[in-house]
């Protein structure tokens, strides 16, 4: 059978932690079983330490901190409207800042509806004002927590409410290119990081824990009910859409792209496709232009990281 | 807690954490780990979404907390060795 992550991590000495060991979340929280989204938090919390605030919009991620009275993480935690987490983490930091309290981490983390598309203005103003911030989007391709609708996230041919037969007409050019939107934004900092790469997102959330100024992490959050795929397929899709090239690790930092996992022998995405029934509906045909698609995406970020190096 | 509208207090504030959801009656499919097989690795660990793989000390061999447990099998899937199978719970 394919593993996920277990032959990564094999590799290492039994009968020892390699990420931290500090739980920052409780079990108990409303995700749904095989959720990835609680697996990236809580790694992100490990990474990050108890020093550290949090704001998050609507979303799925409204839910999983915990639902009235119930709180799931051990940090404060903060719940505003759908667009403003931008706006609500300088506002965090504004009152920080205040208090003269300057070792805590703001974190705003919010859905890839409510980052690419709702609270883009938002988070763009947070990085013009220069908010010592980490904005984290946790993606899981769509508009999840109201029931799957298309976002500009959403992967080219899979089926949302809004897209039943895949999204024949908009997204032929793939996902909105956010982490490079933000970049020419102005954000100090930018990293993919991938759940099935727990040691390599501590590292990326720790790097950007020791900048200063707005950082912006892209985590890919498989959705077993959304993407309609096993729940206990998440790692290992996870894994497989680095592998296959849909979804690369690349980090922005002092103002050069590069490679964070290189992708050796890569895969046909279909083996990422495959295992989710959002592709069901696929062609050969279709199938070979989002491998066209994965191509000329990863040719057009060599170009970038050779561009940024000269 | 609260008896009417009266007593929330002016912004809501949680006041329990969720160790007090018994989200393991979501459960239909329950992890058993094969001790002979587990390698202590502690993938399982690492990437259990509901906090639910107990690990007390570094060195100790994984057991599950079953009153949070949902089952996704994501232990299972990932385990290594294939150390932890996936019985259905008794109806
Ligand atoms: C202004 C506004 N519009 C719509 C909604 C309804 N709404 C709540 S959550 C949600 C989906 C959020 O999608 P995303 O940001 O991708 O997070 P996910 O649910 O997928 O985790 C929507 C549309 C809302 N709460 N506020
Ligand atoms: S993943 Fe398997 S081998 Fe590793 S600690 Fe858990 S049960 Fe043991
Ligand atoms: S089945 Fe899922 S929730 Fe239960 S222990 Fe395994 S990974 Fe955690
Ligand atoms: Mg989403």
């Amino acid at each position: 059978m394919a593993r996920g992550g277990g032959e990564l991590i094999r590799e290492h000495m039994s009968g020892k932690f390699i990420i931290p060991r500090e739980e920052l979340m409780h079990p108990g929280h409303s995700a749904c079983p095989g959720c990835g989204e609680p697996i990236a938090m809580r790694l992100l919390l490990k990474a990050l330490g108890p020093r550290t605030v949090m704001n998050v919009p609507a979303g799925c991620c409204a839910v999983i901190p915990g639902v009235w009275p119930r709180y799931s993480l051990k940090i404060p935690l903060i719940d505003h409207a759908f667009e403003c987490t931008g706006a609500t983490s300088s506002g965090i930091r504004a009152a920080l800042d205040a208090k003269g309290m300057n070792d805590i981490t703001v974190v705003g983390w919010a859905g890839d509806g409510g980052t690419v598309d709702i609270g883009l203005q938002s988070l763009s103003g947070a990085i013009d004002r220069g908010t010592d911030f980490l904005y984290v989007m946790y993606d899981n391709e769509a508009y999840m927590n109201t029931g799957s609708q298309c976002s500009g996230s959403t992967p080219w041919g899979a089926w949302t409410t809004t897209t039943p037969g895949g999204n024949e007409i908009s997204h032929r050019t793939g996902k909105k290119r956010i982490l490079e939107m933000l970049v020419e934004n102005g954000i100090s900092y930018a990293a993919t990081v991938n759940i099935a790469f727990p040691e390599d997102l501590i590292k990326r959330a720790q790097i950007a824990q020791s900048i200063r100024g707005p950082k912006f992490l892209h985590i890919l959050s498989p959705c077993p009910s959304g993407w309609k795929m096993d729940p206990s397929k998440t790692v290992e899709v996870a894994k497989l859409a680095t592998q296959t090239g849909m979804f690369p690790l690349y980090e922005y930092r002092d103002s050069q792209y590069q490679f964070t996992e290189e992708i050796k022998d890569r895969k046909p995405v279909e083996e990422y496709l495959r295992l989710q029934r959002r592709f069901r509906h696929l062609s050969p045909t279709q199938i070979s232009e989002i491998q066209n698609l994965v191509d000329n995406r990863l040719r057009e970020l060599d170009a970038r990281m050779e561009a940024s190096r000269k | 807690m609260y008896e009417t509208y009266r007593d929330l207090p002016p912004i809501q504030i949680t006041t329990e954490s969720t160790k007090g959801n018994q989200t393991g009656t979501w459960r239909t499919f329950r992890p058993v780990i094969d001790l002979d097989k587990c390698d202590r690795c502690y993938t399982c660990w690492i990437f259990c979404p509901d906090v639910s793989i107990i690990v007390e000390e570094e060195g100790d061999y994984p057991s599950i907390d079953l009153i949070h447990c949902k089952g996704c099998g994501i232990c299972a899937n990932d385990c290594g060795p294939g150390a932890i199978t996936m019985e259905r719970e008794p109806l």
